[in-house]
């Protein structure tokens, strides 16, 4: 099924009328294309029958929408106040020194995009990462070579 | 220490995430008695039992559903808050994972009281596992033929605080940026697509097929009169045994922090409890012989909000407390009042100074009017959340602050427990991509 084809099935899911369906089509488009470029937001609002800038506004709102290039896999610790008690800068720059980069940009390679976020609701099991959106939590500066190396495999 | 478990009830000793197992443990037998009810009997059931909003502001969820417009020709909706993004909770997240039947349960009983065909619950984006879980749950019991003529759809956010403001979250549900509405009207008038609607949080729903279970007057005779029944308390932080422990409302915090979690960890001390999530008015160490319940808190100048006590040892730096808060509020801004929108910048430039010894007596005036800028001249909650705590940490910590002024640097000298602590918003962590090894 082309993109455009699943943005009509995903459509049907909501009141007629509605713009409902934008967020999910905007979350497939760039699990299909890893960032939501200018053409793929085209793309997007061309299936629903928006106004690309409509799109842009919805997609410049939300966090885990990229309007940039990104790294194949994501790590995402969380620096928020319950993980920062519980040393996540710490295992920031764990992860910095052994990728090489630091917070917020990616590896040369494309590989790994290093991001700092806000609260992941793990405040419990400090230091949570999301790792390509699945928790990691506990992490502490030790367990982030094999994070890495789990990446790699 | 044994807990009280009510929402969490069963989930060691089952899976819950099956439908059979959580028929097992007398699962969608409360839905049953629900619907041999009328909507008004039963609106009448759950405004005796007083459920109090497990979200954050309290509000009776019987009263709430009384106020939807029942006789409206529009469909009406009911719409579960999963948005948990309130930093040091994590309770929400362990009922989505671990009893979503209880959850769609208190669904389907809550649809048939407000005469509702359509549930959406909205789950934040990042809660991916917990999506799939929740997912399966609905399709299981869809399939099964428990929903009747409710349709439940999940849905799933993208990445926003906001979104966890009722009247954000509706209007992101609708497809547009999350910004909060001007109230009123309120949602039980016009809510989602502009029709009645019913919203709210995960604990909250969860807790009704509990309440029709045990029926509304043996509920109201657990917890504390003025609001009975149980909530999960998130603790975290610097804690021995940090997690969720579900108790009855009116716990004493002390008991919570030194029994359940094992008190302050590492054989450090007590220096604050922030106690509903980071937005909430922290407490002193000889404040915390207080009942965790919505009235007691109140009464001492804080909130109940999300059931979520961030502890504080004495390693950390108010200021840095301060300022890593607030760059989170700043962060979450929607941007559309401008209050909040400068203010809470403003304040990220202050408290900025403050740390680094460069700011004035004056300065600590400055921060106080600036956060007084805000206070109730916004349309959300939000930028109250980013004052209320700030606001305390100036007052309860004073010669902290003024230590900075005096020095003219952190007298922590870089021991701080969130020394160097980086948010997402600083410019170290916004540099840009590079694009040209992508290509």
């Amino acid at each position: 099924m082309s993109l455009y084809e699943e943005l009509q099935a995903l459509r049907a899911d909501y009141p007629a009328g509605t713009r409902s369906a934008v967020l999910p089509a905007l979350r497939l488009a760039q699990e299909r294309h890893g960032w939501l470029s200018r053409e793929v937001i085209e793309e997007v609002a061309d299936a629903l029958e928006l106004t690309p800038a409509y799109c842009y506004s919805i997609a410049s709102f939300y966090d885990m929408l990229h309007l940039e290039p990104v790294g194949r896999h994501g790590i995402e610790v969380c620096t928020n106040l319950p993980c920062a008690l519980c040393g996540a800068q710490q295992v920031v720059e764990a992860f910095e020194s052994a990728l090489g980069i630091r917070a917020g940009e990616t590896t040369p390679d494309g590989a790994v995009t290093l991001r700092t976020v806000e609260c992941l609701g793990g405040c419990g099991y400090a230091t949570v990462v999301a790792v390509d959106h699945r928790y990691r939590q506990h992490v502490r500066p030790e367990t982030v070579p094999q994070i890495l190396e789990e990446l790699d495999a | 220490m044994p807990e009280t478990r009510l929402l969490l009830a069963g989930v060691d000793e089952h899976d819950l995430t099956k439908l059979s197992e959580y028929r097992a443990v007398g699962g969608y037998q409360a839905v049953e008695k629900a619907r041999a009810m009328t909507p008004d009997a039963l609106i009448e059931e759950l405004q005796k039992a007083t459920l109090r909003g497990r979200g954050g502001a309290g509000f009776p969820m019987g009263r709430k559903a009384s106020l939807i417009d029942r006789r409206s020709p529009k469909p009406k909706y009911l719409v579960v808050n999963a948005d948990e993004s309130e930093p040091g909770a994590f309770k929400d997240r362990e009922v989505l994972a671990r009893a979503p039947h209880r959850l769609i349960e208190g669904c389907l009983i809550a649809a048939h009281a407000i005469e509702s065909h359509d549930v959406f619950i909205y789950i934040r984006g990042e809660y991916l596992a917990e999506y799939e879980i929740l997912a399966a749950a609905v399709e299981e019991a869809r399939q099964a033929g428990v929903c009747g003529d409710v349709r439940i759809t999940v849905y799933r956010g993208a990445g926003a605080y906001i979104c966890g403001e009722e009247t954000a979250l509706l209007e992101s549900l609708e497809g547009k940026r999350g910004q909060p509405r001007p109230r009123p009207p309120f949602p039980p008038l016009q809510g989602l697509y502009m029709a009645p609607t019913e919203i709210n949080n995960v604990c909250t729903i969860a807790s009704v097929p509990i309440v029709i279970a045990m029926g509304a007057e043996a509920f109201a005779k657990t917890g504390v009169p003025s609001s009975p029944g149980t909530a999960i308390f998130s603790v975290s932080g610097n804690v021995v045994r940090p997690g969720n422990y579900e108790l009855e409302l009116g716990t004493p915090m002390r008991e919570l922090i030194y029994d359940y979690a094992g008190g302050i960890a590492g054989g450090r001390e007590l220096k604050a409890v922030i106690p509903g999530g980071s937005s909430v008015p922290a407490l002193t160490p000889d404040e915390i012989d207080v009942p965790l319940d919505y009235d007691s808190l109140g009464a001492i100048g804080t909130f109940f909000g999300a059931a979520s006590l961030i502890v504080v040892d004495d390693r950390c730096c108010m200021v840095q407390l301060a300022l890593r808060s607030t760059k989170f509020y700043m962060h979450e801004s929607c941007g559309k009042c401008t209050p909040c929108r400068i203010g809470t910048r403003w304040m990220v430039q202050i408290i900025e100074a403050i740390e680094n010894g460069t700011a004035s007596y004056d300065d600590l005036e400055l921060l106080d009017s600036v956060g007084d800028d805000i206070l109730g001249k916004v349309l959300c909650a939000l930028g109250e959340f980013a004052v209320y705590p700030v606001h305390s940490y100036l007052h309860k910590w004073r010669s902290e602050f003024e230590a900075h002024v005096e020095l003219g640097r952190c007298p922590f000298g870089g021991a701080s427990s969130l020394e160097g602590i980086v948010a997402p918003s600083d410019p170290q962590a916004l540099a840009p991509v590079h694009q040209e090894a992508l290509a």
